[in-house]
């Protein structure tokens, strides 16, 4: 019989250790998996033709279960009792006149991500695909103009000098094109370097909106006021990310850096007053990475991740002073829309 | 200058241990040395590991973490810059001590220690530090691997041997998307179990080089091969009995950096370097494509997978023309590829026929120029400075794309896409002619410098 060399047989045994570790992880990670998802309590739901019918708040669902992922709807009087699910899965959904927004992640060998935009029914009307993770996605008032934010990722081979892709779309689908190739003015000079970020639109009627516009060698960002008929931004002020514009067009709500942990920046959020020029921050939304939304004039909501339960997150609310303490409006709820 | 018209050392050296002799034996049949063999499923086995947590770690930051992936993209970047110059280091280290094996297995133990830290640290700085220690890894390991493929492998068929190893390798990087994809298919939140087994891969492919890849010595097989009678090597004259002395290590010509003045060489990386001035990222690339047609946005992801799998069938065939027709003028043509490519990404009107085309095309020019390059660099250079030649050439590349690729986002910028490409691609198209000539009479049959030294 022919001698195993001991060196072989070394890597055997560890070839043998490394599988059995690997796929024992992994089938235990299954069943914990399969078991939390059996063991969910169940989540109270409700009729969704009814919650539609009235004023209320559209999200993506973030409670553990089946229904996790799923874009849901409260009524806007009992925001944290039971939500009317859809049956449409988004990462970041938002509603405006009888149209809605979706952008989504579709997993896969190559993850893929696209934008839908739906009608009153929550049928699509029109898809697109998107080059990375979906970040924002806000619709015009009356739901004729879709701006979509999202990364270019998908592999370190397309990292390249372009982070993020942000396009704006009429809802029949045709393109208005990439912001970031519209003519950018920052204090008055125009602005040329090609490293330029734009994202986070908020709309303020049909051709006027609000931006972030970033430049990764200035190390710089700008809240910027953008023209869809001129293709033009032209900055407002320094240091303002994923603007929001409140439903009375006055105030532009905000996040901002406030302090650096571990190599990564922490925002807070902050109110513009337009017509003033007046910032009122908000410390106690400390640690917040949103687009805010408008509850009502005197109110923002935003989402955080639930510390303790990966993946689950909530909304919150916050006034726009700058003592405003923050309450959750919304357990295991995310990128909520406000339809009044 | 000791010259020799060898064309075959590896047939001849002087094996040490009884798995040289048989690579050796392999290389003369006219098979691929099973160190080659080796060290392509180490690698395969790596690349699994480092692209299936990569190809999960963008959803995970912004996901699990609710992090940005904003500046997970620039700490990228800026590792892809440390990694090219570690890799002369890496070279250095490898013809310094004569064992690339274990400079190899720094490179390569480092990256698996990281997917071990990855299991525990869950913050954005122990991710970043992570992803760098893992550039640093590869940078590492590169020269002394791609050495020693060189150093076990017949000088003839060097270009398939590195055409075999490439392919294993790109099959990694293929499978390990695929696993982690299939982990969270089966698990939603599995980020923890693609972590796993990439560690569990990561270990396996480190066991594989450290016990099977032999302790090959590049330099000391050289001065073997050069001093062959007892009488050469000093050795005191016995006869019929072994009696060497213990402890006698020949070492052969030391290190030297004066291969960078050898006029072969010197040839080498100044074309390697003009034409990769005028390779812009793949990045680029992809995002011109999907800037054209929607058949590329719907299917952006994917685009990569596309050319991966060309350079994957590709490899082989192309590394065999390189040792029939010369690994110089390949490498030039691959760059003709390129220039093709582009024009395909650069047209104005969108096809699936071009855009396909361009990515093919995209796999041909890495099929012949990755592998093909270390091949020729290899081959020219003397066994006492391989890696630290195969490192400078790899590091040339690299920096001068990295150049090129920030100066492209430029003129994108100014000039718009199409333009911006097509001009690359007529700036690529003059080279090549130039690179051409060049490298006239760099595939002739080498009178091999033995030992690279400083003139004597």
């Amino acid at each position: 019989m022919r001698r195993v060399q001991p060196r072989v047989a070394i890597l055997v045994a560890i070839t043998v250790v490394a599988v059995l570790g690997m796929g024992g992880y992994a089938v235990a990670a299954w069943r914990a998996d399969r078991a939390a998802t059996e063991s969910a309590p169940p989540v109270s739901s409700t009729a969704l033709d009814a919650v539609l019918d009235a004023p209320h708040i559209v999200f993506r669902s973030t409670l553990p279960g089946n229904e996790y992922g799923l874009v849901a709807a409260v009524p806007l009087d009992d925001p944290g009792g039971p939500r009317a699910f859809t049956d449409v899965a988004c990462d970041r959904v938002d509603v405006a006149g009888p149209a809605a927004s979706c952008l989504r992640t579709i997993a896969g060998i190559a993850t893929r991500w696209e934008a839908e935009v739906l009608d009153a029914g929550w049928q699509a009307v029109d898809t697109w695909g998107l080059p990375g993770i979906p970040s924002r996605t806000r619709m015009s008032d009356d739901g004729t103009l879709v701006a979509t934010t999202s990364f270019v990722t998908g592999h370190s081979y397309a990292t390249v000098g372009f982070s993020t892709l942000t396009e704006i779309h009429r809802a029949d689908g045709t393109s208005l094109g990439n912001v970031e190739d519209y003519a950018l003015t920052v204090d008055g000079e125009p602005f040329t370097a090609a490293d330029r970020n734009i994202w986070g639109v908020t709309f303020v009627g049909d051709d006027e909106f609000y931006a972030t516009a970033a430049s990764q060698s200035a190390g710089r960002t700008w809240l910027v006021r953008g023209s869809l008929r001129d293709r033009t931004l032209t900055s407002v002020r320094e240091d303002a990310e994923c603007p929001s514009i409140s439903p009375d067009g006055t105030r532009v709500a905000y996040k901002k850096v406030v302090d650096h942990a571990g190599g990564q920046p922490v925002w807070a959020l902050a109110v513009l007053d337009l017509a003033t020029g007046a910032e009122t921050q908000l410390p106690a939304t400390r640690g917040v990475d949103d687009q805010a939304a408008w509850l009502d004039d005197d109110t923002l909501l935003y989402g955080l991740p639930r510390a303790d339960v990966p993946g689950t997150t909530d909304v919150w609310a916050v006034g726009t002073t700058s003592d405003a303490t923050p309450a959750v409006l919304i357990p295991g709820a995310w990128s909520p829309a406000v339809v009044g | 200058m000791y010259l020799s018209l060898r064309d075959r050392p590896a047939a001849r050296t002087a094996p040490a241990s009884p798995e040289e002799v048989r690579a050796v034996k392999a290389a003369k049949r006219g098979r691929v040395s099973s160190v080659v063999i080796t060290l392509g499923v180490v690698s395969m086995l790596t690349d699994i590991s480092s692209e299936s947590v990569a190809a999960v770690l963008p959803l995970y930051l912004t996901t699990a973490l609710g992090l940005s992936t904003l500046a997970y993209g620039f700490v990228d970047g800026l590792m892809q810059g440390a990694s090219a110059l570690v890799r002369i280091a890496g070279g250095w280290a490898a013809d310094k001590g004569d064992h690339p094996k274990w400079v190899a297995v720094v490179g390569y133990g480092l990256s698996a220690v990281t997917r071990g830290v990855l299991l525990v640290a869950s913050s954005f700085a122990a991710v970043t530090a992570i992803v760098a220690v893992d550039r640093i890894g590869k940078g590492i390991r590169t020269a002394p691997r791609d050495a020693m493929i060189t150093a076990s492998s017949d000088p003839r068929t060097l270009g398939r041997s590195f055409g075999v190893h490439r392919t294993l390798d790109t099959i990694g990087a293929a499978l390990g998307p695929l696993l982690a994809f299939v982990v969270l298919w089966l698990i939603p939140d599995g980020y923890q179990t693609v972590f796993v087994i990439s560690f569990g891969c990561a270990v396996i492919g480190l066991a594989a080089l450290v016990l099977l890849v032999p302790d090959l010595r590049p330099r000391r097989a050289a001065w073997l091969t050069q001093h062959r009678s007892r009488e050469a090597r000093k050795l005191p004259k016995c006869k019929g009995c072994s009696c060497d002395i213990p402890g006698l290590e020949p070492a052969g010509r030391p290190f030297s950096w004066s291969f960078l003045r050898e006029p072969g060489l010197r040839r080498v990386f100044v074309m390697a370097g003009i034409l990769a001035l005028l390779t812009v990222g793949d990045g680029f690339i992809y995002l011109s494509l999907q800037a054209r047609d929607g058949f590329a946005t719907q299917w952006f992801p994917l685009l990569y997978v596309g050319t991966n799998v060309a350079y994957m069938a590709l490899a082989i065939p192309v590394g065999r023309l390189a040792d029939r027709v010369g690994r110089a003028r390949v490498f030039v043509w691959g760059h003709a590829a390129l220039v093709v490519a582009y024009v395909c990404a650069g047209v104005a009107t969108a096809s699936a026929v071009t855009t396909v085309a361009a990515l093919l095309l995209l796999g041909l020019f890495y099929a012949a120029t990755d592998g093909v390059l270390a091949a020729l660099v290899g081959r020219r250079a003397a066994p006492n400075v391989r890696a630290a030649a195969i490192g400078t050439a790899q590091t040339v590349v690299a920096v001068a794309r990295m150049a090129s690729s920030a100066l492209f986002g430029l003129l994108w910028f100014t000039v718009g896409r199409g333009p911006a490409i097509l001009s690359v691609a007529v700036l690529l198209a003059c080279a090549v002619p130039v690179a051409w000539y060049v490298v006239r009479g760099l595939d002739a049959p080498v009178p091999e410098l033995v030992d690279a030294g400083d003139g004597r």
